[in-house]
C-alpha cells in the first residue's frame, strides 16, 4: 500500500479548518456576528434618521385621536376615535372581505373545476376560458376593472337599477334591506346551535352503530331536517319576529337597509373571480390525481357511483387539494390589502395609509401590519401541519 | 377447420359513430342533463361573445386623434392609439425612443434563443442575458456614457418598465433563491433558522406592505446623507420578495433529487460545492425550470402593484391616461387594452412552462 507523502501520521488531529463541526460552528458564528452587525448598523442609522425629523418612537401614538372618517365601520367608529381604534377597524374590514372572499372563491372555484372535467365538451372547455382568462391578468387590473369601469359608471341614485322594490344598484353602492330583530328573535339562533349540536351527536352515535352492526340511517337528510326546519318552526311558531327595512330613496340618496359600498363590492368580486381561476385549477388536478384504478377497484366491489365518489374519490382528491388549497386561501387574504388602490377601509389602507400618513411613525405602524398578516399566515401553516399529519397516508 | 381464404374488404365504421353530428351526440347532447348544460352554455356564450364583438369590433372606432372621433356607441380605440407609445415607454423621451428599442430587441432576442430548442450556445447566451445584458441596458436606458443624454428614472414608464421590473426582480432573485434554499436544507442550524425566518417572512406578508416599506422605511435605515431612487426601492422590494418564493421552488426542486446522489458524490470525495455545483444543481434545476417560470408570471403581475407607490408601469401609466380631462369616460377601453397586453405574455409563459414540464419530463417523477 502506498502512502501519500504529505499524510498526517496516525493518531494526529486534522487542522481545525479541515474538522467540518469546527468549520461549521466557525462560519455561524461569522453569521451571527454579520447579522447583528448589519442590524446595529440599520438600528443606528434608524435612531439618527428619526432624531433628525423629531419623530419619537413608541406605540403611545394609538391612543391618540385619529381625526379621520371611515367609509365602512364594522364596529362603532367616529373621527374622535383612537388611532388604536383605527388599527381594529382596518383589520375588521380585512378579515370581512377576506373572509366572504374566500367563500365565493371556494364556490366559483370548486364548480368551475368540476364543470372543468365535464364530458360535456362545450361545458368544459367555458370553464377552461373562464380560468385561463383570469388568472392570467394582474388582479390590481381587475379591481379597477370592476371599481372604475363597471361601479363607478353605473346610474346615480335617482336612476338606480333596482331589482325588486327591495334591493337597489346604484353608483353609490348596493342597497339591501335590513332585517331587524324584535324581542324572541334570540331563540332561533339558539336552536339553530342545539339542531348541530343533536345533529353531530347523531352522526357519531350512527357510525358507532353502523361499525357495530352494519345498520345506518339516513342521517344526512335527519340533520338537513333538524338544522333547517327546526329553527324554522321555532320562528313561525314565534310569529315571525322579523320585520325588514327596506331602502328608500331620499332626495339624493337611499336611507335604510344596508348599505354595501362599492369598494367592497368591487374587490371582493376580483378577490373571488381571480383567486376561484386558481383554486378551479386546484380542484381539477385533485381529481385527476386519484388513478383510475381506484374507481374502478370501488365499482369491482359493487359500491353504486354515488358511494365511490364520497368515500373512495372525493377523500383522496381532499389530501390532493387541500394543502394548495390553503396557500390560496392566504394569498387572497395577503391580496385583499390591494384595497389601498381603490380605498376600500381595510388594514393597509387605514392603518399604513392614512394613520401612517398622519402620525409619521412607520415603523410601528408597519411593524403592526406585517405582524397581523405573519400571524394569520403562521395560523394558517399551523393548521396545514396539523392537516398533512392527520391525512397522511400511513405507508408500511 | 373453417378457413376463410377471401380477404374481407375494409368496412366503412359504423353510421353513427363518426361524423360531427356523431360527435356532437357524444360530446354535446348525450343525455337529457348534458343536452340542458349544452345549450345553457350556448346561451351564456351568446350573451358574452356577441356583445363583445359588436363593442370592440363592429361599432369601434379605431382611426382619429381625438375623442371627437369616437362615436361612443362601441369601443374607441383612438385613445389606446393616442396614448400607445406612452403606454409604451412611458413618459421616456420621444428622441430616444430607439435606445429602448435596442434593449427591447435584445431583451427579445434573448428570450426566443433560449426558447427556441434547436439553437446552439444556450449556456453562453444565459451567461450573457445575466451579465452583460443588464449593463447594456442600463447604459443605454439610463444614459450619461457615451455622450448619451442621461434620462432619469422617473421618466421611465409604461410596458419597458413593467419587463424591467419583472427582469431585475428575477435575476436579482435567483441567487440569493439558490442561497436560502441551500441554506434552509444546511445541517448548521443557525444557518437553517436565519434561512427559515428570511424565507417565511418574505412570503408570510403582502407585497404592498414590503413595498411599503421600501418606500417608507428603506430611507429610514439607511444613513442621512444616502438617498435611493425611488426605481431602485421598488426593485429592492420586489427582489428581496421573490426570492424568497423563488427559495422555495429551488428547494421543491433540491428535494426531488434522491439522497443518494448527494451520498454517492460523497463517496467519491467532492466537497459539498462540487456536489451542489456537478452533481445536484444540474439535475434540480431541470426540474425546477417550470416553478420558476410560474413563479415568474406572478412576479410579472405583481409588478402592477409599484403603481401604489407612485411608479409608472404599464398599469399605472393607463390608469393616469384615463384622468386626462381630453380623454375621460374611457376606462373601459384602457383596462382592456392593458390587460390583453399581460394576458399576451402570462398567457404565452404558461403555456411555455408547460410545454417545457412534458419535455423535461425524464423520468425523475416517481
Amino acid at each position: 500500500m502506498s502512502v501519500r507523502p504529505n499524510a498526517r501520521p496516525v493518531g494526529q488531529k486534522p487542522p481545525f479548518w479541515r474538522d467540518r463541526a469546527k468549520r461549521a460552528l466557525i462560519f455561524q458564528i461569522l453569521l451571527v456576528a454579520a447579522v447583528a452587525a448589519f442590524m446595529i448598523y440599520i438600528i443606528g442609522n434608524t435612531q439618527a434618521n428619526l432624531n433628525a425629523r423629531g419623530i419619537t418612537t413608541g406605540f403611545g401614538f394609538l391612543n391618540n385621536t385619529a381625526g379621520f372618517g371611515i367609509g365602512q365601520t364594522l364596529i362603532e367608529y367616529s373621527s374622535q376615535s383612537s388611532y388604536g381604534r383605527t388599527f381594529i377597524i382596518g383589520l375588521l374590514n380585512t378579515l370581512l372581505v377576506g373572509g366572504l372572499g374566500v367563500l365565493a372563491a371556494s364556490i366559483i372555484g370548486f364548480i368551475v373545476g368540476i364543470a372543468r372535467l365535464s364530458p360535456n365538451w362545450l361545458i368544459a372547455r367555458l370553464a377552461n376560458a373562464y380560468i385561463e382568462t383570469f388568472r392570467n391578468i394582474p388582479l390590481l387590473l381587475q379591481i379597477f376593472f370592476w371599481y372604475f369601469a363597471v361601479l363607478r359608471s353605473l346610474p346615480s341614485a335617482r336612476e338606480s337599477m333596482a331589482f325588486g322594490e327591495a334591493i337597489f344598484l346604484n353608483v353609490r353602492g348596493l342597497y339591501l334591506p335590513e332585517p331587524l330583530f324584535e324581542s324572541g328573535f334570540g331563540l332561533i339562533p339558539a336552536t339553530f346551535v342545539v339542531a348541530i349540536v343533536a345533529s353531530i351527536a347523531l352522526v357519531m352515535w350512527n357510525k358507532r352503530r353502523h361499525e357495530a352492526t352494519g345498520k345506518r340511517l339516513p342521517v344526512f337528510w335527519i340533520s338537513l331536517v333538524l338544522i333547517l326546519g327546526l329553527p324554522l318552526l321555532i320562528l313561525v311558531a314565534t310569529g315571525v319576529p322579523v320585520t325588514w327595512e327596506m331602502p328608500e330613496l331620499r332626495g339624493f340618496n337611499f336611507a335604510g337597509g344596508i348599505t354595501i359600498i362599492p369598494e367592497f363590492l368591487a374587490l371582493w368580486l376580483a378577490l373571488s373571480i381571480y383567486t376561484a381561476s386558481f383554486i378551479a385549477e386546484i380542484v381539477r388536478s385533485g381529481i385527476q390525481a386519484i388513478p383510475h384504478g381506484q374507481t374502478e377497484a370501488a365499482q369491482a366491489l359493487s359500491l353504486p357511483r354515488k358511494l365511490v365518489l364520497r368515500l373512495v374519490i372525493i377523500p383522496q382528491a381532499m389530501r390532493v387539494i387541500i394543502p394548495p388549497l390553503t396557500s390560496q386561501y392566504l394569498n387572497l387574504i395577503k391580496n385583499s390589502s390591494l384595497a389601498t388602490a381603490i380605498g376600500y377601509p381595510d388594514l393597509v389602507s387605514v392603518f399604513a395609509g392614512t394613520t401612517l400618513n398622519q402620525t409619521g411613525q412607520a415603523i410601528e405602524v408597519i411593524a403592526m401590519t406585517m405582524a397581523v398578516y405573519l400571524i394569520i399566515s403562521l395560523l394558517v401553516s399551523m393548521f396545514m401541519n396539523w392537516f398533512n399529519a392527520r391525512v397522511a397516508l400511513v405507508e408500511r | 377447420m373453417i378457413h376463410n381464404k377471401e380477404v374481407i374488404p375494409e368496412q366503412p365504421a359504423p353510421k353513427g359513430t363518426i361524423g360531427p353530428i356523431a360527435w356532437l351526440r357524444g360530446n354535446l347532447f348525450n343525455g337529457p342533463i348534458n343536452s340542458l348544460f349544452t345549450l345553457l352554455g350556448l346561451y351564456v356564450l351568446y350573451l358574452l361573445v356577441v356583445p363583445t364583438i359588436q363593442w370592440a369590433f363592429i361599432d369601434a372606432d379605431w382611426v382619429g386623434d381625438s375623442r371627437e372621433d369616437c362615436s361612443r356607441v362601441g369601443a374607441c380605440w383612438v385613445f389606446v392609439n393616442a396614448r400607445f407609445s406612452q403606454f409604451i415607454y412611458g413618459l421616456y423621451p420621444s428622441e430616444e425612443y430607439w435606445r429602448a428599442n435596442i434593449v427591447f430587441a435584445m431583451f427579445a432576442s434573448i428570450i426566443a434563443w433560449l426558447v427556441i430548442p434547436r439553437l446552439p450556445l444556450k449556456r453562453w447566451v444565459i451567461v450573457f442575458a445575466l451579465l452583460a445584458f443588464p449593463v447594456i441596458a442600463y447604459v443605454l436606458l439610463h444614459g450619461g456614457y457615451f455622450d448619451l443624454p442621461r434620462v432619469s428614472t422617473h421618466r421611465w414608464g409604461g410596458l419597458m418598465l413593467t419587463l424591467l421590473l419583472a427582469s431585475v426582480g428575477m435575476i436579482g432573485a435567483l441567487p440569493i433563491g439558490i442561497v436560502l434554499a441551500l441554506g434552509r436544507r444546511s445541517q448548521m442550524p443557525i444557518v437553517r433558522t436565519f434561512c427559515v425566518i428570511f424565507i417565511e417572512f418574505w412570503r408570510g406578508v403582502p407585497l404592498i406592505t414590503i413595498l411599503f416599506m421600501a418606500s417608507v422605511m428603506l430611507p429610514l435605515f439607511l444613513p442621512t446623507e444616502l438617498s435611493v431612487d425611488r426605481l431602485i426601492r421598488a426593485l429592492i422590494g420586489l427582489t428581496l420578495f421573490q426570492s424568497a418564493y423563488m427559495a422555495e421552488v429551488i428547494r421543491g426542486g433540491l428535494q426531488a433529487i434522491p439522497k443518494g446522489q448527494d451520498e454517492a458524490a460523497a463517496a467519491l470525495g467532492m466537497t459539498y460545492w462540487k456536489r451542489m455545483g456537478l452533481i445536484i444543481m444540474p439535475q434540480a434545476l431541470k426540474m425546477m425550470i417550470p416553478g420558476i417560470v410560474n413563479t415568474f408570471i406572478s412576479l410579472f403581475k405583481d409588478t402592477t402593484l409599484v403603481m401604489i407607490i407612485g411608479l409608472f408601469d404599464l398599469l399605472g401609466i393607463v390608469q393616469a391616461a384615463l384622468s386626462d380631462s381630453r380623454w375621460l369616460g374611457f376606462s373601459l377601453e384602457g383596462y382592456v387594452f392593458a390587460a390583453f397586453v399581460f394576458w399576451i405574455f402570462c398567457f404565452s409563459m404558461s403555456r411555455y412552462s408547460q410545454y417545457l414540464e412534458r419535455r423535461l419530463n425524464t423520468g425523475h417523477k416517481q
